[in-house]
């Protein structure tokens, strides 16, 4: 790739995304954002702090407690032309909009036969803060990434959360952004380019090596970088793949990796069974079958509705030691 | 459009039109009947017989394309009316390549997005939130459309309503939620799924300014919704309605049971209410129609509704390779089993 000059800014994962929002919104004025407390009170993650102050109750929407209320009327706006951001002050309570989701926001340009489009986000914290218990902890992506129509992405870095964020309130099909709570203090640098966006559809080899690939979306990603520090320490060569978006999926990059180091396991904060590690799984095993020395491995969450004991709930999420043991699995 | 002071309205021309309009839909919907037994159109479908003059009063009280209009899945009249090519709706209903939505929709969800329509729904309640939103950007780009959402007296007690009637009244959103009261959810009686049937109440815990109005009688129901239409307009505020009327055939064309829920009586009383035959009377009535004219107009409508038919069944079936097609604006999904 050709060395562009583009001056860039060290910021949190939550800065990176608070950062295109408000450009965003200062570049079109279609674009507005809608949620529970994200105006007044500045955001529970503080992801719109100061947006309210700055733009005003136009763009800066406090909503009722109503999810499937509001995420139909934003599914209605975008149908008739606007671009509304949904926040979902966390991606759990989503599951009370999943109608309007995947009934409806999901469906449109389908239904219409492409008369109507649906350029809508739908954008919160998804997956384990910190004894949240069991109703504030899902990984919901999964079940997001399953019905067509959507596109899906979960991005593990500041940066991509900055540019993807921008890709997303930029299309013109429903988008489901899910940030890890773990990820919002992650540091990275960022471009200051307001036209800079990440494709959906690529993942990213955010470390290279030779004898395993380590896959993984969101939060799990961080967890498959630190496994791989630890794994080279043991004179295991681990790459790490950055899936990023989970629908569209981009195969061809994970089939090559699995190509190079003839072994997989595929992390997931999700619950193991049924979770979205398994499609990666799957496909990886029809798609690169040849290639592999070993069956391919899920490492995922705990089959539990989520403790709120610290040490119980430390116990569901995959943590590096649950990757390594994965790794070790193979052989 | 300009709009037509009462005089033109009652106009002769006028009544013929809402009469041709009415008797038009009637034959519409009877004919997708007739196609639904002979197998040439399948799945669900929900006739709006009984029910014309809702629709009709509702179209001459809006301005037609301009306003915004969503519905459920009792959604052919619309688009009627609206002027969409009665051909490609059809088509739709049964499938066809020439269909609005290339047969991607049928018959519970057509759409007529450049008109104005957008369907053509089939989970129940689930459209009113996107009434909504349509209302909200309306109101966004400070234009003054009004929004007509309807919804069925059994869609009337999902949650979602209650949660856009309070962002509808919060933040003045123009939207008519008109309840189209035909006193049945499938096969339950209104008796049996309300608390208090008299469903209009619902809009006063909100503030929004609600009322009950007969919808059976298409010039008083046209006057109620135009003056309800006008108010929106100026205030650019919610309107809560619940119209008055009643189908005369099943829910829909697969419901053969109706002396499960209702009684030969009960339906011979109802028929009395027939908007089309209460229009006549008043045709007659007023010399503006004799019954000559009404059976001629009748002949040419069953026609114009054959040839339509017969339009629409010449239309292919779509392509296999279509099947991909408009799941998202920019890509395809993952393909093959
Ligand atoms: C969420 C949901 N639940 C149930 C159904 C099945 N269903 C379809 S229509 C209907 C009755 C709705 O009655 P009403 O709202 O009064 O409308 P009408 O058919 O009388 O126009 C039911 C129960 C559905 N489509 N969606
Ligand atoms: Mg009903």
């Amino acid at each position: 790739m050709a060395a562009v000059e583009v001056a860039t800014q060290t910021m949190s994962y939550r800065d990176a995304i608070s950062k295109v929002l408000s450009e965003e919104i200062e570049a079109n004025p279609d674009v507005f954002i809608m949620g529970e407390d994200i105006g007044r009170y500045q955001g529970t993650f503080r992801v719109t702090q100061g947006m309210f102050d700055k733009y005003g109750e136009k763009r800066i929407i406090d909503t009722p407690i109503t999810e499937a209320g509001f995420t139909g009327i934003a599914i209605g706006a975008a149908m008739a032309g606007l671009r509304p951001v949904v926040e979902m002050m966390t991606m759990s309570f989503s599951i009370l909009a999943m109608d309007q989701i995947i009934n409806h926001a999901a469906k449109i340009h389908y239904m219409t036969g492409g008369q109507a489009k649906c350029p809508l986000v739908i954008r919160g914290p998804g997956g384990a803060a910190k004894q949240l218990s069991a109703q504030h902890t899902h990984c919901l992506e999964g079940w997001y990434a399953h019905a067509p129509g959507l596109k899906v992405v979960a991005p593990a870095t500041a940066i991509d959360a900055y540019g993807m964020l921008r890709q997303a309130i930029r299309d013109d099909n429903p988008v489901i952004f899910t940030e890890n709570p773990g990820l919002y203090t992650v540091m990275g640098e960022v471009p200051d380019d307001r036209e800079f966006v990440v494709p959906f559809g690529k993942a990213n080899i955010l470390r290279e090596g030779t004898d395993v690939s380590l896959v993984g979306y969101s939060r799990m990603t961080q967890i498959n970088l630190a496994a791989a520090e630890k794994l080279a320490e043991q004179g295991v060569s681990a790459e790490v793949v950055d899936v990023r978006s989970l629908s569209p999926l981009d195969m061809t990059t994970i089939n090559a990796s699995v190509a190079k180091t003839h072994r997989a396991v595929v992390v997931y904060e999700d619950w193991k069974f049924g979770g979205f590690g398994g499609e990666i799984a799957s496909r990886i095993a029809e798609e690169s079958f040849d290639d592999l020395d070993a069956p391919v491995v899920r490492c995922g969450g705990l089959n539990v509705p989520t403790p709120y004991a610290r040490n119980l709930e430390l116990e569901c999420i995959p943590d590096v030691d649950d990757v390594i043991a994965a790794v070790q699995k193979l052989g | 459009m300009a709009k037509a002071k009462l005089e033109e309205i009652e106009s002769p021309a006028m009544l013929e039109e809402f009469y041709r309009q009415m008797l038009f839909i009637r034959r519409f919907e009877e004919k997708c009947n007739v196609a639904y037994r002979l197998g040439k159109i399948g799945g669900y479908m929900h006739t709006y017989v009984g029910m014309e003059a809702t629709a009709v009063g509702i179209h001459h009280a809006i301005k037609p394309t301009y306003d915004y209009m969503i519905t459920a899945y009792r959604d052919h009249p619309q688009p009627l009316l609206l002027g969409t090519d009665p051909v490609k709706v059809m088509a739709e209903i049964m499938g066809r390549s020439d269909g609005m939505s290339r047969g991607k929709g049928g018959s519970m969800h057509v759409y007529d997005i450049e008109r104005g329509f957008f369907g053509g729904w089939g989970i129940v309640g689930g459209h009113i939130p996107l009434g909504g939103g349509l209302a909200f950007a309306s109101k966004y780009r400070n234009e003054d459309r009004v929004t007509i959402c309807l919804l069925g007296d059994g869609a009337a007690n999902q949650g979602v309503v209650f949660e856009t009637m309070n962002m509808a009244a919060l933040w003045d959103l123009p939207i008519i939620f008109c309840i189209e009261n035909n006193e049945f959810a499938m096969g339950t009686r209104l008796e049996y799924h309300a608390a208090d049937t008299e469903l209009y109440k619902r809009g006063e815990p909100f503030g929004i300014k609600s009322e009950r109005i007969d919808g059976m009688d298409v010039l008083s129901f046209h006057k109620d919704m135009q003056r309800i239409v006008d108010w929106t307009r100026e205030n650019q505020k919610p309107y809560w309605v619940e119209i008055m009327n009643y189908r005369f055939l099943g829910h829909g064309a697969a419901d053969n049971d109706r002396q499960l829920y209702r009684t030969k009586e009960e339906e011979d009383a109802a028929m009395k209410r027939d908007p089309i035959a209460r229009l006549e009377e008043i045709l007659l009535k007023r010399n503006v129609m004799t019954r000559e004219k009404m059976e001629a107009i009748d002949e040419e409508l069953t026609d114009q509704v054959e040839a339509i038919y017969e339009q629409a069944d010449a239309s292919p079936f779509p392509d296999a390779s279509e099947v991909y097609d408009n799941v998202y604006t920019d890509m395809e999904p993952e393909k093959g089993h």
